[in-house]
């Protein structure tokens, strides 16, 4: 925050948001998925079904039974061929079930619509669904939604900023599935029972902020209001929004819920408001595929456990050679090392760039201009981190509370010297986290 | 085509994209901004201002290349920083300077005072101001020899018909001997002695709004610098317009008083900075034995901007001082 004013740091990224006017299109699904046992924050599933097991749309293939977890579904039905480790889009090593689709994708028959009497019931069936934090987080939104001080909460915050460049998912999701977004609101408002929602969306999505005024008015939602937010980049981090949403201070360590706030993406809410209508749980995604080696740029309705390959066939192609693949947005994203990574649920986005859109550069000294200190939204001193990383100084990495970035990747952006700042405090952090 | 030979791709940290800005675009800016004031001294000076200016960019870029290829260190002469500080100490010079002792300036600017200390940004002092202060020392005679840009355009030193500065009358015989001498419009636009490029207020104020504009530099510290000349001169019962387009004061708060490297990076340390420059300015001009105090003013705020960014570091958002006191006690 600067002296004169109250918002928080942020700063202007070119949007790319070509593909906002690509309505979604259903991919088939492929030959084989590789459905990853681990897509929530928490202890990763483990696998339900054995080598030559027959499942179904919507079968349960994966669950764990701790904490803070979410179940796995079958995307497709066909023959598991497989259960396999390789290495995930994160560069962890995960455990997969592969299935070999038969093409009919006939629906699991245990499936139903979820009744709920209770929050219980409701959090049950949240679990049940198999939703996360499609953000980007995946953290299981059945765990988000009952925090611990849950009689002192009263805000649900709809995370609808979509503030990364390229990624148009969550902008097509509000556009195409307005209903369903109302729909869950309405649930979790009156199970949780909540005051009042605001669904925060940046101002560079007027048609979004529009549909989603008329789906509240029309049907009868009170005490919700759509918060236009500056389209500056990162106003979608969860203590970002609740600060220019609600208004309120989330101090360091802080969850949202001590400050009387809940907040989640809004293709998760949409996600909970589609499983109460159909019945069917998390089992595929919209992803935008974008990067300028795509012959045909889109959003794409992706099965979860398709490889990049294959949506990229689907998608006409590369039209040149990518020289660098992004699991995510340009500015958080996990560069890949090949087109072999699988869709998860909180795969928003993956883009292919080519030589000239993927820019590398080499660091050069430092000029002191202070553009970092300005950019990082809780006002961290990335020069300083840099400097104290060098020398090792653990004492002043602490006193400069690094452990605080939310690695949005704000100070590198920024920097004129191209001093990769971001992943040096992801180092720091690690030094931190090592010397305690 | 269907698929690409793994293993090529580039996989770097995030972020995947950056901001159009670099060293180089910086630097270039600075270039930009101080061509006006370039122009300028050709015309109130003549053509020697333009050769003298040409001597020190290429003495500046030439001493960073060779104590860079000296000391095996990467060349960074593209980076345009090498010609900023020779453009600027030019600025700094009379018209008349010999050539080779503006190229022992350049020498204390590039080598002494940036790459002994290591280079590109982690200079304590400004070099420019250095330099010009160890030329003033070294060379007094000539560093106040000036040009009367009134009488003669200067193509050779010997061309120069000499008078004093708007501040060295101001020193030695008063306010209002001195305003009766130079009016405000003369002071505005140039047509005083002085150091080559800091004479022309006009130039000087469409340069630094070039950069303010451009977000190169913030406008605190010119505002502050500027400011806290203003009211000391009002104080003073002096011309608070007169004062500021007077010596090295534009100059000195647009392009050297906001060099990245040598002042504080926050808003506040650069208020703070500001104030310091102007108070001590004044104080010399008013009280002190020299005519004027830029220089010396700048470079004592470089030598305590450790101070004023330790004092003014980042408020952290979500921090609250009770809380970070409270945690502190309890250790």
């Amino acid at each position: 925050m600067g002296l004169f004013s109250n918002h928080m740091n942020s700063i202007h990224v070119n949007h790319h948001k070509s593909t906002a006017g690509a309505a979604s299109v259903v991919m088939p699904v492929p030959e084989k998925v590789y459905i990853s046992m681990s897509q929530h924050i928490g202890r990763p599933c483990a696998p339900l079904v054995a080598k030559g097991d027959h499942v179904k749309v919507g079968q349960l293939i994966g669950d764990v039974d701790a904490m803070i977890s979410a179940p796995i579904y079958s995307s497709v039905s066909g023959e598991v061929v497989s259960i396999e480790e390789a290495r995930s889009a994160l560069g962890s090593t995960d455990t997969y079930v592969v299935i070999k689709t038969d093409g009919k994708q006939e629906p699991y028959e245990g499936l139903s619509i979820p009744d709920c009497k209770t929050k219980d019931d409701f959090i049950k069936a949240v679990r049940d669904s198999g939703v996360v934090g499609l953000g980007g987080a995946s953290f299981p939104t059945s765990v988000k939604l009952n925090p611990a001080n849950l009689d002192e909460v009263d805000t649900l915050i709809v995370n609808g900023a979509e503030c990364e460049p390229f990624i148009t998912s969550d902008h097509r999701n509000m556009l195409e599935h307005a209903d369903d977004i109302v729909s869950g609101i309405k649930l979790i408002m009156h199970f949780l029972n909540l005051s009042h929602c605001y669904i925060g969306i940046e101002n560079n999505k007027p048609d979004a902020i529009a549909r989603l005024r008329d789906e509240i008015s029309s049907s009868g939602l009170a005490n919700t209001e759509v918060k236009e937010l500056r389209s500056t980049y990162p106003q979608g981090a969860e203590r970002v929004i609740v600060h220019e949403v609600a208004g309120k201070t989330l101090n360091a360590g802080e969850l949202p819920a001590s400050v009387g706030c809940i907040v989640s993406n809004v293709t998760s809410i949409m996600k909970i408001g589609e499983y109460f209508r159909t019945g069917m749980p998390m089992i595929s995604r919209l992803v935008t595929i974008a990067g300028d080696c795509i012959t045909n740029p889109g959003n794409v309705e992706v099965p979860i456990g398709a490889k990049y390959y294959d949506i990229v066939e689907f998608c006409g192609g590369y039209k040149s050679t990518p020289k660098k693949i992004i699991a995510g947005g340009p500015m958080m994203g996990k560069a890949q090392n090949n087109d072999g990574g699988t869709v998860v649920k909180n795969t928003g986005a993956v883009l292919f760039f080519s030589e000239a859109q993927a820019e590398a550069f080499d660091p050069t000294p430092c000029i002191n201009c202070g553009k970092c200190h300005r950019a990082c939204p809780v006002g961290l001193m990335p020069k300083e981190y840099a400097k104290a990383y060098k020398t090792n100084d653990v004492e002043r990495l602490k006193n400069l509370k690094v452990m605080e970035c939310m690695g949005c990747g704000s100070c590198s952006y920024v920097c004129p010297a191209r001093k990769p700042l971001c992943f040096i405090n992801t180092l720091a952090k690690s030094v931190v986290r090592g010397a305690k | 085509m269907k698929s690409f030979k793994n293993g090529n791709l580039l996989v770097t940290s995030n972020p995947h994209m950056f901001a159009p800005t670099n060293t180089q675009k910086i630097m270039l800016a600075v270039v930009i901004a101080l061509l006006p004031s370039l122009i300028a001294s050709i015309v109130i000076f003549g053509l020697r201002a333009l050769i003298l200016a040409i001597v020190c960019v290429i003495a500046s870029v030439f001493f960073e290349w060779a104590y860079e290829k000296l000391a095996k260190k990467e060349n960074t002469v593209n980076d345009l920083s090498a010609v900023v500080t020779g453009l600027l100490l030019a600025m700094n010079l009379p018209v008349t300077m010999p050539y080779w002792q503006s190229v022992v300036g350049c020498f204390i600017a590039i080598v002494v005072v940036k790459q002994f200390f290591g280079g590109l940004g982690q200079n304590f002092a400004n070099p420019a101001i250095t330099a010009r202060i160890v030329l003033f020392v070294s060379f007094g005679v000539r560093m106040t020899t000036w040009a009367d840009p009134k009488q003669a355009k200067v193509l050779l030193a010997s061309d120069a018909v000499t008078s004093a500065t708007p501040l060295g009358v101001f020193n030695e015989s008063g306010a209002a001997e001195a305003q009766s001498q130079f009016s405000l419009s003369d002071m505005a636009l140039g047509m005083t002695g002085g150091s080559m490029g800091e004479v022309c207020a006009v130039a000087l104020l469409a340069g630094g709004l070039f950069l303010i504009f451009l977000k190169v530099i913030s406008p605190a510290t010119p505002l502050a610098f500027l400011g806290t000349i203003a009211v000391m001169s009002l104080l003073h019962g002096d011309d608070p317009i007169w004062q500021i387009c007077a010596g090295g004061a534009m100059i000195g708060a647009f392009f050297m008083a906001t060099d990245y490297a040598t002042t504080p990076t926050t808003t506040l340390g650069k208020v703070i900075f500001g104030i310091g420059c102007g108070f001590i300015t004044m104080v010399i001009r008013f009280w002190g034995s020299y005519p004027e105090g830029v220089s010396f003013s700048i470079l004592l705020m470089d030598i305590i901007t450790p101070h004023i960014d330790h004092f003014c570091e980042n408020r952290l958002y979500g921090n609250p001082k009770k809380a970070a006191k409270a945690e502190g006690g309890a250790k």
